[in-house]
């Protein structure tokens, strides 16, 4: 481990605390063209969250230290998922100690404790939240693991840089399966970080609600911190993608120059990223709840279609 | 072209095929459903195409053509002239338990990758690998003819049975001979023609396309 590997450690920690609320003011931007209202500016969520950070914390009297550790705890993994995904290079020092599965492990922990903090205070919206969430997550995460599987059968690990790697040397490019598995990443990511076509992010109408409705007691930093981890992993799940399947870019080295040079396409993947999330946002409509079984469903039969046709056809 | 080259792109197109055959199997709208028909006639003359120049089987070229002017363009307008006549533009088919349809697909799929490995072991074809896909459009088909209630969406059931034939047809043996083909081109046109006419008479008959009403024996009771 030498000191360039730690330094671009920290620099991709940074990036993805940074930049993530710059995504999603890039999306509600080009959101409000595609729909053609007129925008707010770029750098609108960093000061939703400065107003958020300034407010009193307001706790439920039976709120107990579930729902006040929550948003530290989700913050914190999002953090951690965000050193293991290779962003800036594949030579990240923390890199080894966990793979694919354990990101998904990761980010059901958070969900888990989101969950339980939704419950936590008793109202009928948090309890409501949760449970629903918990259904998109059943049906989610074992699509996702089959797409991380089926990836990691072409690529033969588990490790996303040696998936990096193998994919940039070019010998795993026009594979039926890994479009599959592609389609199926998409469709999950939908899901996962909570887009129009299973929920919508900007909804104030609490009986549509899937996340937001988990989250309404919260208030002030915690509120912050919670949506600065959401804002992080819509930017991550972009950037666990471009790591998968388009992983041209990043440095294979530690070199800081090569690690620049991986930071601004990966910034400018992200960013044609968002205008495909619009464009799916755009098209299509909310769908009901239990329409989201089909949803999923699909998007476990594409993973599966993947799997098989590596065995199939490969 | 090499044939490296070419058996990744017929991987990658039976890949496809199989995909919209999975999209016909769990596809409610009637419209879509043919188009859906359509897409996987055009993959099917892509791969014929190109399976034809790589194993400079040139009659395959002929047989590509056709599927392409009949699964892709006669069909689909001879269904949709259907569907306009019979007013049934904006019918939607009620399908029970689409994740259930998906997971028996599935099913499907691997039993034909098991049935068709030790098959594939013996050909020395490029193409040997998307026979165990054919057999499960195939099937796929067959699944779709049980599940549908309605007839037309049966009938293209059927037709993508035949493509997944023709499919492993292309794939087994480098495609049937010419004249085989045309016959069984020339069948499913005239197929076509009579199914047009059966609808037209289950339609005065019974006001409806839905095949449980013929179950009933009794005249309106």
């Amino acid at each position: 481990m030498t000191v360039n590997q730690i330094v671009m450690e920290c620099l991709q920690i940074a990036l993805l605390i940074a930049v993530a609320p710059l995504f999603v003011g890039w999306v509600r931007m080009l959101k409000c063209w595609a729909q053609s209202r007129s925008t707010a500016s770029l750098f609108q969520p960093y000061r939703d969250l400065l107003k958020l950070f300034s407010k009193d914390v307001i706790l439920a009297e039976n709120a107990s230290w579930i729902f006040r550790f929550t948003p530290y705890l989700v913050f914190g993994t999002v953090i951690l998922s965000g050193a293991v995904v290779p962003m800036l290079t594949t030579k990240l020092p923390l890199s080894p100690s966990a793979d694919v599965i354990v990101l998904v492990g990761l980010f059901a922990i958070a969900r888990f404790f989101t969950a339980l903090a939704g419950m936590d205070i008793g109202t009928a919206f948090g309890g409501m939240g949760s449970s629903r969430e918990m259904m998109v997550a059943s049906l989610a995460e074992p699509a996702m693991l089959m797409a991380i599987f089926t990836v990691s059968l072409v690529n033969q690990s588990t490790s996303l840089s040696h998936i990096a790697e193998v994919m940039y040397s070019g010998h795993a490019v026009l594979k039926p399966s890994l479009a599959f598995a592609f389609i199926a990443f998409i469709l999950i990511t939908l899901a996962e970080t909570g887009r129009i076509p299973v929920d919508n992010p900007s909804t104030h109408l609490e009986l549509t609600m899937l996340h937001e409705a988990m989250i309404l007691e919260y208030s002030g930093r915690h509120l912050a911190l919670i949506e600065w981890a959401g804002m992080m992993k819509l930017f991550l799940f972009m950037a666990l993608g471009s790591a998968l399947f388009v992983p041209w870019g990043i440095a294979r080295s530690d070199s800081l120059l090569m690690g620049l040079m991986a930071g601004v396409l990966l910034l400018l993947k992200v960013g044609a990223s968002g205008v495909v999330l619009v464009l799916i946002e755009t098209g299509l409509a909310k769908m009901r709840l239990f329409r989201l079984t089909e949803f999923l469903g699909s998007a476990f039969l594409m993973a599966t279609l993947g799997m098989l046709s590596f065995f199939i056809l490969e | 072209m090499d044939l490296q080259t070419a058996a990744q792109i017929n991987s990658f197109l039976a890949a496809f095929v199989l995909l919209t055959a999975f999209g016909m199997l769990v596809q409610k709208r009637i419209y879509s459903l043919i188009h859906l028909f359509a897409w996987q006639g055009l993959l099917l003359s892509i791969n014929t195409a190109i399976v034809g120049y790589v194993a400079s089987k040139h009659h395959l070229y002929i047989s590509s053509i056709l599927t392409l002017s009949l699964k892709v363009f006669l069909l689909p307008y001879i269904l949709h002239v259907l569907i306009v006549r019979l007013r049934i533009r904006r019918e939607v088919e009620t399908l029970v338990n689409i994740p259930m349809l998906m997971l028996i697909g599935l099913a499907l799929v691997i039993f034909s990758y098991h049935l068709m490995a030790p098959v594939s072991e013996l050909s020395k074809l490029i193409t040997r690998s998307t026979l165990a896909v054919a057999l499960a459009t195939v099937m796929i088909g067959l699944l779709m003819m049980i599940t549908r209630k309605h007839a037309v969406t049966q009938i293209i059931g059927f037709l993508a049975m035949e493509n997944g034939l023709f499919f492993a047809a292309t794939s087994a043996t480098y495609g049937m001979p010419l004249v085989v083909e045309l016959g069984v081109a020339l069948d499913v046109l005239i197929a076509a023609f009579i199914f047009g006419i059966f609808f037209f008479h289950i339609h005065t008959t019974f006001d409806s396309l839905d095949v449980d009403q013929m179950a009933r024996l009794k005249e309106g009771d």
